[in-house]
């Protein structure tokens, strides 16, 4: 096969996916047989695009060809004659629409988006189906990104999209009164999704950076269809941000820096003002929520590029509002580093011994954070424990020898 | 459910073994798993040469030296933890500080 011819079918076939998935299972509520429909288009596509050329409307192509399909496994299935007319409605619908707008296709992700994070399917299923179906990443991907085994990942896809169509839950984006509890799990699932590409970082491969960018899109979409809540803008402000510190994140031998030690410079100012921006309209509308919050957390961070210090008591006073809203093991591990900073190593110190054992016994970061906030009040016995169980719950090697300096350092101060 | 972690590594790293950057990331997570209460045993293997080999041989046997280390990965060492699931047991799995060149099998225990 043509290299270039192979690349372009596998491009326009991931851009694709997820918008066809969107359209088809949206009229047909039925996720597993239009991915068995587009993925044998798919196939057939790579087959006879690299001879044939790659059609001047791909998606259209597609279209066809899963509708082919479709039908095929509609006949063999003997399914009932009403799921076949809405099926074949939606593909005359679809086939109108292309031939009126040329080759626009309606991109109807952002209702499978909210189907994927109904609150009746299991909450840990949210971010990976979203990823599967709204963005076309494959199970095997996702189960790594996860750390759980291929099948257990894809036995919970599987029975998701099974309740999916069982329980008829709706392919809308749904309306303001609704709209509140159920826009919180799509912006968390879109959170979780960056935070992979975040995270996989480490893994220095190309796949985990475009997660991290998919997920920014997907907010930049979520927040072209809901301008007037505020928590998209906030989402999207918080992804900026974090985006915007990137490559700083790294010296110039590929070791980890500390956010207090990045080198301001190499942030990048055109996406800080972007982020900077979206807080503000986000304010503007005056109901505060985690996401704006987090976002604020990030800008009084991003502010030592201009004041070239940290205002620790406006952080600690940030998240306490963010515990408040949200009293995740990590907001609350957080909070005590930052109050660690603002009022003295014991009164984080104090913060964490608040917790609960089982949240942060094997919760890596607070092992970090005890770690530091240890060494800092002069306990250097127990900080050598706290930075070695910190070092042994991380899976980064980077993170691993940050770690280990620290120690180091701890322990030529014992001496 | 029982697991074991089953660490194979490069010759490289065996003889990385007294470089305390290699060293230090055992010795802490040896320190994580008990500190989580899961580890029920384990042990870390001297290097791949100074094993001694027998082979059954009909009623008789053969001892011999080796085996010399002719793949890319020989067996380490090993852990063996005691935790819920297999997903739990692969959280744990990719914190083993092996280097890139070695690996880790996870292997459910058998029932005796």
């Amino acid at each position: 096969m043509n290299p270039d011819v192979g690349r372009a079918t596998e491009r326009v076939a991931r851009q694709s996916y997820g918008k066809l998935i969107a359209f088809l299972a949206a009229r047909s509520g039925d996720v597993p047989s239009a991915e068995d429909a587009l993925s044998e288009a798919l196939a057939a596509a790579l087959d006879s695009w690299p001879e044939r050329g790659i059609p001047d409307n791909p998606e259209a192509w597609l279209m066809v060809a899963a509708r082919r399909n479709l039908y095929r496994a509609a006949r063999h299935a003997k399914v009932k004659t009403a799921a076949r007319d809405t099926v074949t409605m939606a593909f005359e619908e679809a086939e109108e629409r292309m031939n009126a707008d040329g080759p626009a296709f309606p991109d109807e992700r952002l209702k499978l988006l909210f189907t994927c994070t109904h609150p009746a399917i299991d909450r840990s299923v949210h971010t990976p189906l979203m990823l599967q179906t709204v963005l076309g990443i494959d199970a095997k991907t996702i189960a790594r990104a996860f750390i759980v085994s291929p099948e257990t990942m894809s036995q919970r896809l599987v029975r998701a999209k099974t309740k999916i169509r069982e329980a008829h839950i709706p392919f809308t984006v749904p309306d303001r009164s609704m709209l509140p509890g159920r826009l919180a799990g799509v912006l968390s699932a879109i959170y979780a999704a960056y935070g992979l590409g975040w995270d996989g970082l480490d893994g220095e491969d190309g796949k985990h950076g475009s997660l991290a960018d998919e997920a920014i899109w997907l907010g930049r979409a979520l927040l072209a269809t809901l301008p007037e809540e505020p928590e998209t803008a906030g989402l999207l402000s918080l992804m900026l941000y974090c985006e915007a510190r990137r490559s700083a994140r790294r010296n110039a031998e590929g070791r980890y820096v500390p956010l207090d030690e990045q080198d301001t410079a190499r942030w990048n100012a055109i996406m800080i003002a972007e982020a900077d921006n979206l807080l503000r309209q986000a304010g503007a509308f005056d109901r505060f929520g985690p996401f704006q919050c987090q976002a604020a957390i990030q800008s009084v961070h991003t502010e030592r590029h201009r004041s070239g210090g940290t205002d620790w008591a406006a952080l600690a006073m940030l998240y306490d509002a963010l515990v408040l809203m949200t009293p995740t093991t990590g907001a609350r591990v957080s909070r005590a580093a930052v109050i660690g900073r603002a009022q003295g190593a014991t009164a984080g110190l104090h913060h964490l011994n608040q917790m609960a054992e089982r949240d942060i016994a094997t919760y890596q970061p607070h092992w970090a954070v005890r770690a530091h906030l240890l060494a800092e009040a002069g306990e250097t016995e127990s900080a050598v424990v706290a930075y070695r169980t910190a070092i042994g719950l991380s899976d980064s090697p980077s993170v691993r020898e940050f770690l280990q300096t620290r120690l180091d350092a701890v322990q030529a101060d014992k001496n | 459910m029982q697991y074991a972690l089953i660490i194979r590594e490069s010759a490289e790293d065996f003889k990385r073994r007294e470089d305390p950057t290699y060293k230090n990331g055992w010795i802490a997570y040896t320190q994580a798993l008990i500190q989580a209460g899961i580890m029920t045993g384990g042990a870390g293997l001297t290097a791949p040469e100074t094993a001694t080999l027998i082979r059954h041989r009909g009623d008789d046997h053969d001892v011999q030296d080796g085996p010399f280390p002719e793949g890319k990965e020989q067996l380490g060492g090993f852990y063996l933890i005691d935790v819920p699931d297999l997903d739990t047991a692969l959280e744990w799995a990719v914190r083993v500080p092996v280097s890139q060149q070695g690996s880790v099998e996870i292997r459910p225990l058998l029932h005796m």
